[in-house]
């Protein structure tokens, strides 16, 4: 009687153990496991988790009296935050306000790229292939030297503000360079690739035979749009705007090349002048690691309402 | 082109007007005179949706590629002391583009970092993915979102937090501090790009290589890792990508090194030598034409492996 239930048990738990097999996630168990993730992770211990902690380390230092600019001893100073806070809290506003612009922009431009190449082209694996060869290419050109082509298309002699000033499009006096507009278009342009390959990546996975069924169902195109690819995209945009609003709100060279000094300063500028220049390492240190606190915050609460388990 | 019978440009959907072909699709569809405006507007949303997204996708790519076009086109430029207005054409440049002092030297650091650099994070990058994807183990959920961490952390806190790092320890700021920085964040992207292919493999085989008495390592080796490829493929080109563009880390790690990005940064307050458009699009075209190759050749081995149909 026991051997038989046993027999039964064990029976059911190769199925469970078949079935779990054959849906992909396949769990082995043992020693093998630690070997591979292992040095991966201590790497990630060492130079991200480490570094994290000197930086919250260093922005406690103090400086000693008397002491020679960039010299600094440990204490628990943490005083350096208020004065950080009091002294550059717009630009942090900014950068996150100019960061979710950029996403927005970079969402709506990006989302018809993306459904263009994975569901309008699909079967075409050329034309596919030759559209995200053209995402990723420009990486190669250096992002310093297209944000630098920006500045020039942009600048006032240059031929976009001359065509636009002619068809009156935009007033005489007005101009494109040095300001919050400029800065805004060179995120949204800098950071359309990240937003694109995620969404792409996931409606590339999608099942057209849904697509089939609605249309089958008479829906119009736009309400199997609506109520079948917008939300199983939902993920690709989620990894999207994440990937496009963290780098563009801690981004300065864009807010360098193609903003001011007065009113486009990003906090991504502050924090690499205070540590490369002015060698205000705490205060500097202070700053990241609020900039770091406040997105991981953002980005729980986003997460939290929007998402899914998975996002790697 | 290539369509293969399941391309969405014939809509599947019975023109509007007249009754559907059979089944009991027909039913609940009256006929009275409201529908038939109601048919026109579809009619027109629908040659508004058919349009609308290769014309918005079109004016995006566009959009992605005036700057390069216009690095192109003035890396012709007559040489002058800055590159802002247009003087002429020359082919000079593009003759001798380690004409600017430094320039070279700086896209052969690049290039060096991007290689080292992305070689370890793919070993590293894809033992974890594999492991994630593959083994249960403690702290599995920990694991995961240690490596995205380094994504969900603006560049300048990754930097900041390197240099302070490497000042506290007293670390001399070089190539190596530029590699250990590349590293770190390129191995989160070899991650995210392998473990969607790990999900996907079929374990099946991998419980044959066991079978047929393969060690762990031969069937990772002989089995696993074939089929991990062109995922290994698509992540290197993504991470090599990254560290050759990467600007604001290799700022903060580098010290006096100059890589290609900061050679451009620093250039521009007196203004960019053409040489560096040269540079920048000889390997937009580089990175284009070896992807081409490379799709173009397996593209060609599918066709040849799936045979007539």
């Amino acid at each position: 009687m026991t051997s038989r239930v046993a027999g039964r048990s064990g029976r059911q738990a190769g199925f469970e153990r078949a079935a779990a097999l054959a849906d992909g996630t396949a769990q082995a168990r043992g020693r093998a496991g630690y070997g591979l993730v292992g040095p991966g992770l201590v790497y990630l211990l060492v130079f991200f988790v480490l570094p994290v902690f000197t930086l919250l380390a260093t922005s406690l230092y103090v400086k000693p009296p008397g002491a020679e600019v960039g010299q600094f001893v440990p204490a628990l100073e943490f005083g350096n935050y208020a004065v950080v806070l009091g002294g550059y809290w717009p630009e942090l506003l900014r950068s996150f306000g100019f960061a979710l612009l950029a996403t927005v922009l970079c969402l709506v431009i990006g989302y018809p790229m993306a459904y263009l190449i994975a569901v309008r082209l699909r079967g075409r694996a050329f034309v596919q292939g030759l559209l995200l060869v053209l995402l990723i290419a420009p990486f190669f050109t250096s992002f310093v030297l297209r944000t630098q082509a920006w500045k020039q298309i942009l600048a006032d002699e240059g031929f976009l503000v001359q065509a636009l000033k002619t068809l009156h499009l935009m007033p005489q006096g007005a101009s494109l360079a040095a300001t919050s507009v400029a800065v805004v278009a060179g995120l949204t342009y800098n950071f359309l690739p990240f937003m694109v390959l995620p969404i792409y990546a996931n409606l590339q996975a999608l099942d057209h035979r849904l697509l089939e069924a609605g249309r089958d169902l008479y829906g119009s195109d736009l309400t199997v749009f609506r109520t079948i690819t917008l939300p199983i995209s939902v993920p690709g945009v989620l990894a999207g705007t994440l990937l496009t609003f963290i780098p563009a709100s801690g981004d300065f060279v864009n807010a360098a090349i193609l903003g001011n000094n007065r009113n486009t300063t990003m906090i991504g500028q502050v924090i690499d002048s205070k540590f490369m220049r002015v060698l205000d390492y705490p205060g500097a240190a202070a700053l990241s690691f609020i900039l770091m606190v406040t997105i991981l915050v953002l980005v729980t609460l986003y997460v939290r309402r929007f998402g899914t388990r998975d996002l790697v | 082109m290539t369509s293969s019978g399941t391309t969405t440009t014939t809509p599947v959907t019975p023109p509007a007007g007249r009754p559907a072909p059979a089944g009991p699709r027909t039913t609940g569809r009256g006929t009275d005179g409201s529908r038939d405006a109601g048919a026109v507007v579809s009619g027109l949303g629908r040659a508004f949706g058919r349009w609308a997204i290769p014309v918005l996708g079109g004016l995006a790519f566009i959009y992605l590629l005036v700057p390069i076009a216009y690095i192109f086109v003035f890396s012709f430029n007559q040489p002058a002391r800055t590159n802002l207005t247009w003087r002429g054409f020359t082919w000079e440049n593009w003759q001798n583009p380690c004409g600017a002092p430094a320039v070279c030297e700086a896209v052969q650091t690049s290039l060096q970092v991007g290689l080292v650099a992305t070689a370890i994070a793919l070993v590293l990058g894809t033992l974890l993915a594999y492991g994630l994807g593959r083994y249960a183990f403690r702290f599995r959920d920990a694991a995961g979102f240690l490596i995205f961490l380094p994504l969900a952390t603006p560049e300048v806190v990754l930097g900041a937090s390197l240099l302070s790092l490497f000042l506290n320890v007293g670390m001399h700021l070089g190539f190596w501090t530029v590699v250990l920085a590349h590293v770190m964040f390129c191995m989160s992207f070899v991650v995210v790009t392998i473990r969607s292919r790990v999900a996907t493999l079929d374990p099946r085989l991998e419980e044959a290589g066991r079978d047929l008495y393969g060690s762990p390592a031969q069937v990772f080796l002989r089995v696993t890792l074939p089929q991990l490829v062109p995922g290994i493929l698509a992540a290197g080109l993504l991470s090599f990508a990254m560290s050759f563009d990467d600007f604001i880390i290799t700022n903060f790690t580098s010290g006096t090194l100059e890589t290609f990005p900061k050679f451009v940064y620093v250039a521009a307050a007196r203004g960019i030598p053409a040489e560096a458009n040269v540079i920048g699009s000889a390997m937009f075209l580089i990175a284009l034409v070896a992807v081409i190759v490379i799709q173009l050749v397996s593209w060609q081995r599918r066709r040849m492996t799936a045979g007539p149909r």
